[in-house]
């Protein structure tokens, strides 16, 4: 009896006098229900599926394991504020919203909050300036470099020489969707190319106007900022006028497998905008498919794995776990606070090393963050559809967009931000 | 002919075509409307439900896979068949038909007698649930829909396409700039089945014993209940037969963009529909469907059009949807039970 009183103590002791290794907590708000669904669900499954990896594998991260919790937006911004105010209380250490609504929702609290924001290749673009956007990160890539990205395609396919051209813009008619116009106006000047702007209200399953406008003026080139049904409906639209669809681009959210099955072989050729590879043709995922899908601890079936939007929730997961490593490096503790990952993501560097010693080698361009440049490189790339091979291939290096007209354009949004709330510079 | 006018002609013939794919959908809501008092909000989500089966059956799609799978540690995936379409059909017709019974035993047999806006909450409440119910059995992921039917002439599956005939047919109309009448394959299609649909209803509804029971109880359920008429089995046939236009109507959008959960939105463009046509008419369907779908294009055509930018200094877009409903208003004004609605009186 007294043996176990004592053996009851010392555990007890042992307990108090030993640090309590917290979960690292990684909230997803993730849209599995709803109209956007099925893109939201690969994004959420990549993004599960890398955290569970790095638990099954490695024991977490620098010894913490890895809590990834869930809460479904329906890709509604009402419903992921609520979902950020249900688990920032959980010792949240970061958000990918994966909405831009939600984003512009949640820059000031999440700022008030001292919780960083990672939106990779969207919310809101001015983000990339650090000095005003303390704790709001938008790399490698934004819309604006999407836009640029896409004229610059325009510019190799003719020469460098646009002027006189005809663009159409079809976008989803929201704060997502608009994004790109400013940029695109500006670039518009620049190149000398017409552009026509032909928004698409939500959800966008009826798109007869806007294909019936594209075919009575024949615009040489239509890029789209389209999500969900929109972008399907839009690539069939485009097959029924018989609009050449290697003059069709859209951004990176209208380039994923679900865009372009169900126009079949009429979506064959069929541009899209990225920033990341597609495919399982890197190490990481053979420790995936070991540890986590075969082992049965997959968030979804394991299909969805190689595909663009899996993999881009992947990309996610993978930025912010090496974040932590940066972080903890910092800060010489394992088990970080959300304000440590904010310094752990603004002294991010992503280099060939890191990627290889992960098994990313390939997968994304190198870039490094600091205080005053939160949005990287702005690098892009252009991926092709197969229709026949029902295949995604990259068919040009990815490219630095045209930050000579970005950045005036972020520093002039960014400023007015920062004079509407009172924001100081941050960086010096 | 002058250009714009010829394009103008353009917009009113696809918006006619496009307006006849809404009163598909809006055709489930006055079939249900007519026989029950209820306007049946989960009209929509019962066309993705009907989709979402017919794909999943003709795939071989093990329903509840992934709950299946999580619960009991099995990988099913597939039974590995894939079904012709028409049985497919018929097989999700008979999924349709149990949905019906189903919902007459376990929701609305304890609803008689309440009021409409006790029904229609219900039927808020059952889209949610099938919204849910219809992820967890068949996925969220984007299915396309396979209609080769060889038998029937298609087999290829339903068309998709503007029509190079009609393009070839109508170009003399216009100078070298004009291409033709750009007329959508699959609209014609729609626009075929739903003439087929309406005629068959009204003749069902007019020339069988069945379809004059159900018309009995639209007039009045107590008279008909009076001379034996079953309320229930009455609610079983019109909910069914709204079941598979619900399936018409998933197949024909499904078949725009793919089977996925945004058909639940098509709804939306169905309420200008049954506003404007009434709620009890099924040709008021049809014609209101038509009059939204020509209003919404033809304005959208002459607000976006550089012409109007030039005589008004602004143009518009992305109007539709906003101006589908406008144009139900303006009609409402001077019908308040729209076109061939049937006139409410109430004594006090």
């Amino acid at each position: 009896m007294k043996l176990t009183k004592i053996a009851a103590y010392a555990v007890a002791a042992a307990m108090v006098a030993s640090p309590v290794m917290a979960d690292l907590v990684f909230p997803s708000l993730s849209y599995r229900t709803g109209p956007y669904a099925a893109n939201g669900t690969p994004v959420a499954d990549g993004f599960a599926d890398y955290f569970t990896l790095l638990n099954a594998r490695d024991g977490g991260i620098g010894g913490v394991m890895t809590n990834v919790i869930e809460c479904e937006t329906g890709y509604s911004t009402e419903k992921g504020v609520e979902c950020y105010e249900a688990t920032k209380g959980e010792g949240a250490l970061i958000y990918e919203p994966l909405s831009t609504g939600i984003t512009y929702q949640l820059i000031p609290r999440a700022t008030a909050d001292d919780i960083p924001i990672l939106t990779t290749g969207y919310g809101r673009t001015s983000a990339a300036n650090g000095d005003v956007f303390s704790h709001i990160f938008n790399f490698p890539a934004n819309y604006w470099n999407g836009a640029s990205v896409a004229i610059n395609h325009l510019l190799d396919l003719n020469d460098g020489d646009i002027s006189g051209k005809s663009v159409a813009l079809v976008y989803h008619n929201s704060a997502y969707g608009k994004e790109p116009i400013t940029t695109l106006e500006v670039l518009a000047e620049m190149h000398g190319f017409d552009l026509t702007l032909l928004p698409v209200d939500h959800p966008g399953q009826e798109q007869k106007s806007q294909w019936l406008q594209i075919r009575r003026e024949r615009p040489d080139y239509v890029l789209m900022w389209g999500w969900g049904v929109m972008n399907q409906v839009a690539i069939q639209e485009a097959a029924n006028i018989r609009y050449p669809m290697e003059n069709f681009i859209g951004i990176w959210w209208s380039g994923s497998e679900n865009d372009v099955i169900p126009a079949g072989m009429d979506a064959d050729g069929y541009k899209a905008l990225t920033f990341h590879a597609v495919g399982t043709d890197f190490p990481v995922f053979d420790d995936l498919q070991t540890y986590v899908v075969d082992a049965g601890l997959a968030a979804g079936t394991g299909e969805h794995v190689g595909t663009v939007l899996y993999n881009r929730g992947m990309y996610g997961a993978m930025l912010a776990a090496e974040a932590v490593k940066v972080a903890q490096e910092i800060h010489g503790v394992a088990d970080i606070t959300s304000g440590m990952m904010r310094d752990g993501l603004e002294n991010l560097v992503i280099s060939d090393e890191t990627m290889a010693a992960i098994g990313f080698q390939g997968f994304a361009p190198n870039f490094t963050v600091t205080c005053e440049n939160h949005g990287g490189p702005g690098l892009g790339g252009v991926a092709q559809w197969n229709a026949a091979d029902q295949t995604w291939s990259i068919i040009s290096d990815y490219s630095q967009s045209d930050m000579s007209v970005i950045q005036p354009l972020i520093d002039a949004d960014s400023a007015a931000y920062a004079a509407e709330n009172g924001i100081e510079s941050q960086c010096n | 002919m002058p250009l714009q006018l010829l394009y103008g002609i353009e917009a009113a013939i696809n918006g006619l075509m496009t307006g006849v794919m809404y009163s598909l959908v809006a055709l489930g809501f006055v079939l249900i409307f007519k026989a029950s008092g209820v306007f049946n909000y989960a009209q929509g989500v019962m066309a993705l439900f009907a989709a979402l089966t017919l794909v999943g059956l003709q795939n071989g799609q093990v329903p509840f896979a992934h709950l299946i799978n999580t619960v009991f540690g099995t990988h099913l995936d597939r039974f590995g068949w894939h079904l012709p379409a028409l049985l497919a059909i018929l097989l999700a017709i008979g999924v349709m038909i149990l949905f019906a019974i189903l919902v007459e035993r376990y929701l609305l047999k304890y609803l008689v007698g309440q009021d409409p806006i006790i029904l229609f909450m219900a039927t808020i409440g059952l889209a949610y649930f099938m919204e849910g119910f219809g992820d967890l059995m068949w996925g969220s992921d984007i299915k396309v829909i396979d209609m080769s039917m060889p038998l029937l002439g298609l087999p290829d599956g339903l068309p998709q396409g503007g029509s190079l005939w009609i393009e070839e047919h109508t170009q003399f109309l216009g100078d070298e700039r004009f291409y033709g009448f750009f007329i959508d394959k699959l609209d014609i299609v729609g626009a075929g089945i739903a003439a087929i649909l309406v005629i068959s209803l009204m003749v069902f509804s007019r020339y069988t014993k069945t379809g004059t029971a159900l018309r009995a109880v639209a007039d009045d359920n107590q008279a008909a209940l009076s001379v034996g008429i079953s309320l229930r089995t009455i609610w079983v046939i019109v909910w069914a037969i709204a079941g598979f236009v619900a399936l018409v109507a998933g197949v024909m959008w499904g078949a725009k963009s793919g089977v996925q959960f945004s058909l639940s939105l098509i709804t939306l463009k169905a309420l200008p529909v049954l506003m404007l046509g009434g709620f009890t008419s099924i040709p008021g369907a049809i014609i209101g469907g038509m009059i939204i779908g020509m209003g919404e294009k033809v304005f959208e055509f002459i607000v976006s059009s550089s012409w109007f930018g030039d005589a008004m200094g602004f143009t518009l877009n992305a109007t539709e949807n906003w101006f589908a409903y406008v144009l139900a208003l303006l009609f409402l004004v001077f019908r308040p039970q729209g076109l061939f609605g049937e006139k409410i009186i109430e004594r006090v």
